[in-house]
């Protein structure tokens, strides 16, 4: 397990607003190795892609993934234009990332 | 009390984003049985001390959120009586047929001026609580996970939370226990009550129509809400906040959500509501301790975070 753990590979995540970073192991969501990490940038909601609190844009044609998000809060032209909920947003690469907050969320 | 009218909260229709991590949480985690299923997907549920067939019912879709909320009525001449008394009010009513929902005897449906869809019904199929009625047990075996004994209640977010009280109480017959005033005295928080209990649905004032803030469901102890917590870490779902204590209602809760965003709530001990008694009034200033009364504090997620 250890082992794994060792040979697990991370990726950078750059939070844009504020330049902070945070490493992401392969396979986690953004949000969870944030928290892990007692790191701060996203804001945190229900974890479960429902209720779009964590919403964010990846910058500079980003490598990820992402696992099925609320409609409500990520249409099928915010994934184009690279929005996810940092929730379900598995990152294939390193990430630069924009939170658009709750209220920008509202507002869009 | 003697019970006429509505009874109870009798059902839930939840959205989930994907089925297979959801029955995992309903059925594994808080330990409900699944009950049935149906031609659209619907997956039907029951908590092991209902003697309905089901209380919660899963759908599949690209939002998570709550459908409806539904009441039982203790009689179909009570049904009658609510149809004509909530048109009679103005507010339009659909006629959902028996079966509809399966085991579910027909329902009547209607849109509160908070944009919730709720509804009526008067006759659900049996399944009992496994103990049978003839000198029963006083637990089933096998139970899983929290084991929440049922589905209690719903908190639901909207507008125009006095006009979703005056209906509740002047046309269903519900009491309203406890409410919250901002400092202009406008109501921003209401806990209704059809029985004996502190409340069987709230509403908190919120701007956009029709949002689910949680689904509810009983435990016996403070003790047996810390070993539900205890599966929430052994399973890393995710918590919004406790094990604490509300203020409001006098709970003993812990929040947490579905695999899709969903919140839900095991709490144990309120107290028991009788018709006679003076609601109460928490008022703006005192409010972060009438949600949570150990922090004092309002939660940003918790006024915020809805589906």
């Amino acid at each position: 397990m250890s082992d794994e753990i060792e040979q697990a590979r991370r990726f950078e995540i750059t939070i844009s607003d504020s330049g902070d970073s945070f490493l992401c192991k392969e396979g986690q969501n953004v949000l969870l190795a944030m928290e892990r990490l007692g790191r701060k940038g996203i804001p945190v909601g229900c974890r479960g892609g429902g209720c779009g609190i964590c919403r964010v844009q990846v910058l500079d044609d980003g490598k990820y993934r992402t696992t099925k998000m609320s409609r409500a809060q990520v249409s099928e032209e915010d994934e184009r234009n690279g929005i996810a909920l940092a929730c379900k947003l598995i990152p294939e690469g390193d990430l630069q990332i924009r939170p658009l907050g709750f209220l920008r969320n509202k507002l869009n | 009390m003697s019970y006429t009218g509505v009874m109870r909260p009798g059902h839930t229709c939840l959205r989930v984003l994907e089925m297979e991590p959801s029955l995992t949480h309903y059925v594994e985690r808080l330990g409900m049985i699944k009950t049935g299923e149906d031609d659209q997907g619907r997956v039907y549920l029951k908590a092991w001390d209902e003697h309905d067939c089901f209380s919660i019912v899963l759908r599949e879709a690209d939002e998570p959120g709550m459908d409806f909320m539904g009441f039982k009525v203790h009689s179909t001449a009570d049904l009658d009586r609510f149809e004509v008394a909530i048109r009679e009010y103005g507010i339009d009513v659909e006629r959902m047929p028996a079966g509809e929902l399966k085991g579910c005897g027909h329902r009547i449906r209607f849109v509160i001026p908070s944009g919730h869809p709720i509804e009526l019904y008067a006759e659900k199929d049996h399944a009992g609580n496994g103990l049978g009625y003839l000198n029963p047990d006083p637990w089933p075996e096998g139970l899983k996970g929290m084991q929440v004994n049922r589905f209690d209640h719903c908190l639901l977010y909207g507008p125009n939370i006095p006009d979703v009280v005056d209906f509740f109480v002047n046309v269903l017959g519900f009491a309203l226990t406890e409410r919250v005033l901002d400092p202009d005295s406008n109501m921003t928080g209401a806990f209704l009550s059809c029985s004996n209990k502190a409340h069987d649905i709230a509403f908190i004032q919120y701007p956009e129509p029709s949002k689910f803030h949680h689904a509810s469901f009983l435990l016996n102890t403070w003790e047996e809400i810390l070993h539900a917590a205890d599966i929430m870490g052994m399973h890393n779902i995710s918590i919004d906040i406790g094990p604490t204590r509300h203020g409001i209602t006098r709970g003993r809760t812990i929040y947490f959500f579905d695999p899709s965003g969903n919140r839900n709530e095991v709490f144990c001990g309120d107290y028991t509501w009788y018709p006679d008694r003076e609601p109460i009034t928490w008022t703006a200033e005192e409010l972060g301790k009438a949600i949570f009364y150990h922090d004092r504090k309002l939660n940003e997620n918790f006024l915020t975070v809805v589906t």
